[in-house]
């Protein structure tokens, strides 16, 4: 079976080679990282590299509302595959403000052109939250609002992903007192869609779940806020590298505090951790190895990819322990400790009987041995 | 003088003793609180279970790591010890999905000295081993006073004192809030490091001001909780009030202890039982104090035993050796 995998993968990465412009090893390896992120058991490299070989590249229409972008830039940033390997090869980048060469009337038309073409079939992507306050006049591209294009993309679309909190669940725009009523894609298409939330999000993220999307025709299993189960289905204070330092009460209480430097816990400096559910402490950021992250750099975590927590937390409040059941390693109330053994208590019974009996028969003895000393002994007098 | 005699004097000694003999004891009801009385806040409810205080209480003592489980490879007790001085244990029912529900819920609990206020170990210690500091009201022990009669082990209600059995010279273990920390600047430890301030270390009459704040508090009004130690510098971080069991648990309880508590679950749930306001202490040594006060109850027992013996003595002279007496 992995041998037939194999060999096909060996196939598609040659094909792929030419039009990709990598290598075969480089290929496959950006095939099993992918599987690897996306936690697929060994083999699916081979899938995912017969997926990506395929001619037609998924056209994907990629929106943005009320953002930074920050979610884009982080996409640039991804090393394997790098931004223009996925946006000109792996997927058909139909349309996206920041990177399209188009402009103006031009690019609205192609939106509407790939729209047309591939009824059905394309990925939208929306970056950003959508204002729906007064009609949803506050976001505007192309003479046209936010709200009514996220609906006209979303209508045909095979799918739909929510890049970054703002898209997520709102994110920064969303804040307090929210001037704009700005809004989730979910919220504003009244139907649940796959969230990559984070600020910004780590681009693996995203880039598995539309490689698992390209691969099997579906996306992934997302939790009850359309998260991706392979990326948030863990609390950042699970696999937090700091957790050992939680654990045995070493605390960094201020910035640059001896325990800080030292690298302890930031729980005390209002890490969100441990209500956070991301995978940032396990594949990190910027494609540097490990301990780049916020934790990483000594920063608390905010909880960017949590409703509720980011931008409506202070940075510095202590976080909520989401535990869902206590552990088990905590001694009950009360602990059954040195239990009676048959053995122990036949042997304490046998003991208990023959010191009755020895004390029976002393104390018969003792009276024999009165008596006699009573009789041998002549009364005394004074 | 002989034998009757001696006993006919004793028996009206006694009588004298008891007719004549001072006022009885009175009942010396629960001792005060001291006037700097110093303690811990625990609230059940902001304990997330760490065990860092857990962790900092074994390293601020110089305890050694106990095992409970089958490879050995962290400090698991089960229960305070003699190697265990405060231990954090987890109440659980059902389904155990909520934080501080009696009913398919769980509570952390910590479980160490409660410092009483009239506490029993002292009143059962018949050296001077165990001693209340008349200040701050910290109960610590002596080990080079101790005869090692584990009194206090059995008379404490709440099992705290713990005696090293394993250990070749063995000693009684206890909290004793961390006093040698004092001179440093340090406090109880468990305090110090407790990431949510769920252990609170401060004077009895400010943690007492505070646990009736919490439970004055609405169920999700936004509360401030202090960490560390009370009136020492601001740790303190904004939180959601919780729903608590209106009870502080040490307030009354045996004469008050200088621990108290707060939680969402029932105390008795969490091994707390309910005690009564009176102290063993002062029920205890009231009786004996009215029995033994000016040895009168002793010298009339002793004389009634000696009129009991004095009859049989009486008798069996009469019997068997008419001619002597």
């Amino acid at each position: 079976m992995t041998d037939t995998f194999l060999r096909e993968a060996l196939d598609a990465a040659d094909t792929v080679s030419d039009r990709l412009g990598i290598g075969r090893r480089e290929f496959l390896r950006l095939c099993a990282a992918t599987a690897a992120t996306l936690g697929l058991p060994a083999g699916a490299e081979a899938a995912i590299a017969k997926a990506v070989e395929k001619a037609k590249r998924p056209p994907v229409i990629w929106l943005h509302f009320q953002e930074c972008t920050g979610c884009s830039e982080s996409l640039l940033r991804a090393e394997h595959p790098t931004l223009e390997k996925l946006i000109l090869d792996v997927i058909s980048l139909d349309y996206h403000e920041t990177l399209m060469a188009a402009a103006g009337h031009q690019a609205e038309a192609a939106r509407k052109a790939s729209m047309q073409a591939n009824k059905g079939k394309y990925i939208l992507v929306v970056e950003g939250a959508i204002p729906v306050r007064d009609g949803g006049i506050y976001c505007k591209v192309g003479g046209r609002k936010a709200i009514d294009l996220v609906r006209e993309c979303a209508a045909d679309a095979a799918a739909v992903i929510a890049i970054g909190s703002c898209a997520s669940w709102g994110g920064m725009p969303s804040t307090d007192p929210n001037p704009t009523g700005s809004s989730s894609v979910g919220e504003v298409l009244g139907k649940a869609v796959v969230t990559i939330p984070g600020c910004p999000p780590n681009p693996y993220n995203f880039l598995a779940t539309a490689v698992h999307f390209l691969t099997f025709g579906k996306l992934p299993e997302v939790d009850a806020l359309g998260r991706p189960k392979f990326a948030y289905g863990r609390l950042v204070h699970e696999n937090c590298e700091r957790r050992a330092h939680f654990d045995a009460g070493r605390f960094a209480m201020e910035f640059g505090d001896t325990g800080h430097r030292q690298g302890y816990c930031l729980y005390k400096l209002g890490c969100k951790g441990p209500e956070t559910y991301a995978n940032c402490p396990t594949i990190g950021f910027g494609d540097v190895g490990e301990g780049n992250w916020p934790v990483g750099c000594g920063h608390p975590c905010i909880g960017c990819t949590e409703k509720g927590v980011a931008f409506t937390k202070p940075i510095h409040q202590v976080a909520v322990m989401k535990n869902v059941v206590p552990p088990l390693s905590f001694p009950r109330i009360v602990e059954d400790q040195g239990k009676t053994s048959f053995a122990s208590a036949a042997a304490l019974a046998a003991i208990a009987g023959a010191a009755a009996g020895a004390a029976a028969m002393l104390a018969r003895n003792l009276g024999k041995s009165e008596a006699g000393r009573q009789d041998a002994q002549p009364p005394k007098g004074e | 003088m002989d034998r009757r005699n001696f006993l006919k004097a004793s028996a009206a000694g006694g009588g004298l003793l008891a007719a004549g003999a001072g006022t009885p004891a009175h009942a010396r009801g629960n001792r005060e609180v001291p006037p700097e009385a110093l303690g811990l806040l625990y609230d059940s409810t902001l304990c997330v279970g760490c065990k860092a205080c857990v962790a900092a209480c074994k390293q601020a003592n110089g305890m050694p790591p106990e095992f409970s489980t089958e490879e050995h490879l962290w400090d698991t007790p089960l229960d305070i010890s003699g190697r265990t001085l405060n231990v954090i244990k987890v109440y659980r029912s059902g389904s155990a999905r909520n934080k501080d529900r009696e009913q398919d819920g769980y509570a952390f609990i910590k479980k160490s000295c409660m410092h009483c206020v009239d506490p029993s170990c002292i009143s059962a210690c018949p050296v001077s081993a165990m001693q209340k500091d008349p200040r701050t009201g910290v109960v610590s022990y002596d080990k080079d006073a101790c005869i090692g009669c584990r009194y206090c082990v059995a008379a404490c209600p709440f099992g705290v004192p713990r005696f090293t059995f394993e250990s070749a010279t063995p000693q009684i273990s206890k909290c004793q809030l961390c006093r040698h920390r004092w001179k440093d600047g340090g406090y109880a430890a468990c305090a110090e490091v407790c990431p949510t301030g769920a252990t609170l270390y401060g004077r009895l009459t400010d943690l007492k001001q505070e646990a009736a704040r919490r439970l004055a508090a609405k169920p999700g009004a936004p509360m401030v909780y202090p960490r560390g130690r009370l009136g020492g510098p601001d740790q303190s971080y904004p939180g959601v009030s919780a729903a608590y069991v209106q009870h502080l648990y040490g307030e009354k309880e045996f004469g008050g202890t200088q621990m108290v508590m707060l939680a969402g679950v029932p105390f008795e749930k969490l091994g707390y039982p309910g005690l009564p306001p009176v102290s063993d202490a002062s029920s205890s040594e009231t009786l004996q104090h009215t029995l033994y006060g000016g040895l009168v109850m002793p010298v009339a027992f002793l004389g009634l035993l000696s009129w009991v013996a004095r009859r049989n003595v009486k008798s069996a002279d009469d019997e068997e050796d008419p001619h002597h007496g």
